[in-house]
């Protein structure tokens, strides 16, 4: 818990970046925390990145995780059907729908980030609701219950727009899909931050989807298992974390995404030998 | 000696293989069973072929169980599966009398062993019904279900409905062939062995004589379609497909490939029509191979230039993967299973009809290079995606799933 009398919170700059300034004088970062509108869900977000300091100077477990989908036997063939789904639907399947598509095999670089605009392109044909359901960025929503309110008011702003409702052929329903996670533990740790640099290179691309993806649903602030660790060692890996919090991602394959960490890991680390 | 898995990890990695054993530990002291209404021939038979000795390697205690049936028992089973892909089929009371008491007989000799299964999974609609003959189980039981039911014919769903809607679980291969059921429903797609006869590299030398031997120029392009004689496979748009080739690629020669699975009662008439559609043409070759030509198939599948899976309807298509992994591209029918490893313009193409197979197999056969590219592409493609231990790993998943969680996050130390 924060209190006013021995941390005082100060605004560094941009949207998503704040710096809290700690009783002992220390300055520590908290990055991509969401999109918090007031001072005070500012407090609260940065509370709950003090847990994520519980963490500190304790060894980094290596986890792996399986995934399974599962259907939901809810399906949509029109924008008002996939909207009142939407509505209910559980919070898991939303979450399928943003990053499910990291597990999934891909050939292209995906035009629309998320499966509800990538549905509402090519099954209904309508690019520009396709345009504005791809630019919602799950990472900035603090909750799932949050990021489901966004899409179903986009998705009413458009349904209050048009006389009848785009919809598809039977072949070509929206079908939502959960999904459920099981964990384990490698047994593997590491204790140095510069250790990151082998661990991440040889990690399944499973593992780097629970520590780079999974964990935003698990760490308050929404961020990365590396990040989480980081910020435990004072304001030594503030760099790194900036580093970390510029990788997008949403558009590379999760192999894609270790070389990028690696190698973004690796010129760190080397940097600062130099 | 070498175990499977070792041999697997010189394919897949060995990262892959210990998220194997990890996932395994709390399964160590369960036994597993899997029923299913054949032993050979079908794409179920030879998935349990290799994940039941898997799960044993694994430590898990696994059987597998064949139901047994007389011919109006399978008649009507064959209906069911034509229906759930979508045919309209009147089932008499009778032969839905045969398929229970079948079940009912089928329970009894199998009760002792069942009943105090951990885990069991009963593969496809044929020995359904045997968990309502099995009220004291004390296991979990899943109803497998391979068969496209995307739009199953609703009479038939519904009588069916009754025996699979007390499972404890259900898996689908694809979230399109969900149903309505008061349980989870698992999708996970179907794979193939990389070390079986049918997939495992052959010498250039075996494959010639292999082909030699049925009587294929192999100085001539080839077109080839492996599947069971089955309308849903639709061998004879497969025929008119190779004649609209053929007029620009007169050299061109068609190879229809098919076994006989002890369930299927119709492939006799299938074949018969295929025949006549093939009129004596002396280069359209049909053969009718026995459950275990898994070598020739390997074979045909690595010399033939084009692949076909034309099907109407398909539950997921094992021959569209095993082709893949040789380096194949295939021209498939949009359709089912198909649509999730045809990846258009990519490791395939999707089509509608026989002019579009037609079409595709034409662009293929003129540009040599796209074809390599898109086999290349195909082949990582199972690789990441298709292959046995990945389909183990989701079975483990499963099974952790049922036996220790029941929401959406399972940790295990």
């Amino acid at each position: 818990m924060l209190h006013d009398d021995d941390t005082r919170l100060l605004f560094a700059c941009k949207a998503i970046t704040i710096t809290l300034k700690t009783a002992d004088g220390c300055f520590i970062y908290f990055t991509s925390i969401g999109t918090a509108r007031t001072e005070t869900e500012y407090i609260q977000r940065a509370e709950g990145e003090m847990k994520n300091l519980t963490t500190a100077h304790q060894p980094f477990e290596i986890r792996d995780c399986a995934l399974a989908a599962l259907a939901t036997g809810k399906r949509a063939q029109n924008l008002k059907e996939l909207r009142n789904i939407l509505q209910t639907v559980e919070t898991g399947s939303i979450y399928y729908h943003f990053w499910g598509g990291l597990l999934r095999p891909r050939f292209d670089d995906p035009e629309y980030n998320n499966d509800f605009s990538s549905w509402v392109r090519h099954s209904l044909h309508d690019k520009e609701l396709a345009e504005r359901l791809g630019m919602v960025s799950p990472i900035e929503y603090p909750d799932l219950d949050k990021l489901r309110h966004e899409i179903v008011e986009i998705i009413d702003e458009k349904l209050d727009m048009v006389d009848f409702y785009p919809w598809c052929g039977p072949d070509h329903q929206f079908h939502f899909i959960t999904s459920y996670i099981v964990v384990f533990n490698t047994h593997k740790v590491i204790r140095k931050p510069e250790e990151l640099v082998d661990a991440v290179s040889t990690m399944t691309p499973s593992s780097v989807y629970y520590h780079f993806i999974d964990s935003r649903r698990r760490t308050f602030g929404n961020i990365d298992d590396f990040r989480a660790w980081l910020f435990g060692f004072n304001n030594e890996y503030i760099d790194l974390c900036d580093l970390l919090s510029t990788v997008d991602p949403f558009f590379s394959t999760l192999t894609e995404l270790r070389q990028q960490l690696a190698k973004l890991l690796k010129d760190y680390f080397e940097e600062c030998d130099r | 000696m070498t175990t499977m898995l070792e041999q697997y990890s010189d394919i897949v990695g060995c990262e892959v293989i210990d998220q194997l054993h990890q996932l395994v530990k709390p399964l160590k002291n369960i036994s597993v069973a899997h029923v299913n209404s054949t032993r050979q021939g079908g794409g179920v038979a030879e998935i349990l072929h290799k994940l039941v000795p898997l799960k044993r390697e694994l430590g898990i205690d696994t059987e597998w169980y064949i139901i047994k049936g007389n011919p109006d028992f399978f008649k009507c089973t064959k209906s069911f599966h034509n229906a759930l892909q979508g045919n309209m089929v009147e089932i008499p009371r009778s032969m839905l009398e045969t398929y229970e008491k079948t079940n009912a007989e089928n329970s009894e000799k199998l009760k002792s062993v069942l009943e105090e299964t951990d885990i069991v999974f009963i593969h496809d609609p044929q020995p359904a019904p045997l968990l309502h003959f099995l009220p004291k189980r004390k296991g979990k039981w899943i109803w497998r279900c391979h068969i496209d039911a995307n739009r199953p014919f609703r009479p038939v769903w519904k009588y069916l409905r009754n025996f699979t809607k007390d499972y404890d679980a259900s898996i689908f291969s694809l979230a399109d062939f969900a149903q309505e059921l008061p349980h989870r429903q698992y999708l996970i797609p179907p794979s193939i062995d990389p070390l079986s006869e049918k997939n495992i590299d052959l010498e250039p030398r075996e494959v010639e004589a292999i082909i030699s031997e049925i009587g294929i120029d192999t100085g001539r392009p080839i077109m080839l379609q492996v599947s069971r004689y089955d309308t849903f496979k639709d061998p004879v748009g497969v025929i008119n497909a190779y004649r609209l080739t053929k007029k620009f690629v007169p050299t061109l020669q068609l190879i229809l490939a098919g076994g006989d699975a002890s369930d299927d009662p119709e492939s006799k008439t299938v074949l018969d029509e295929v025949h006549m559609a093939a009129n004596n043409d002396i280069d359209i070759h049909i053969l009718l191979l026995p459950a275990n030509a898994h070598r020739v198939i390997n074979a045909l599948q690595r010399t033939a230039d084009i692949i076909l899976q034309k099907s109407i309807r398909e539950g997921f298509g094992l021959t569209v993967t095993e082709a893949m992994w040789k380096g194949k591209p295939v021209i498939g029918g949009d359709t089912g299973g198909i649509r999730i490893q045809v990846v258009n313009h990519h490791t395939g193409f999707l089509v509608k009809s026989p002019e579009g197979a037609a079409l595709r197999a034409r662009y293929l056969l003129f540009h040599r290079d796209k074809l390599r590219e898109m086999g290349e592409k195909a082949r990582s493609f199972v690789k990441d995606n298709f292959l046995i231990t990945r389909h183990l790993r989701e079975y483990l998943t499963l099974m952790v799933s049922m036996l220790y969680g029941s929401g959406d996050r399972i940790e295990l130390e």
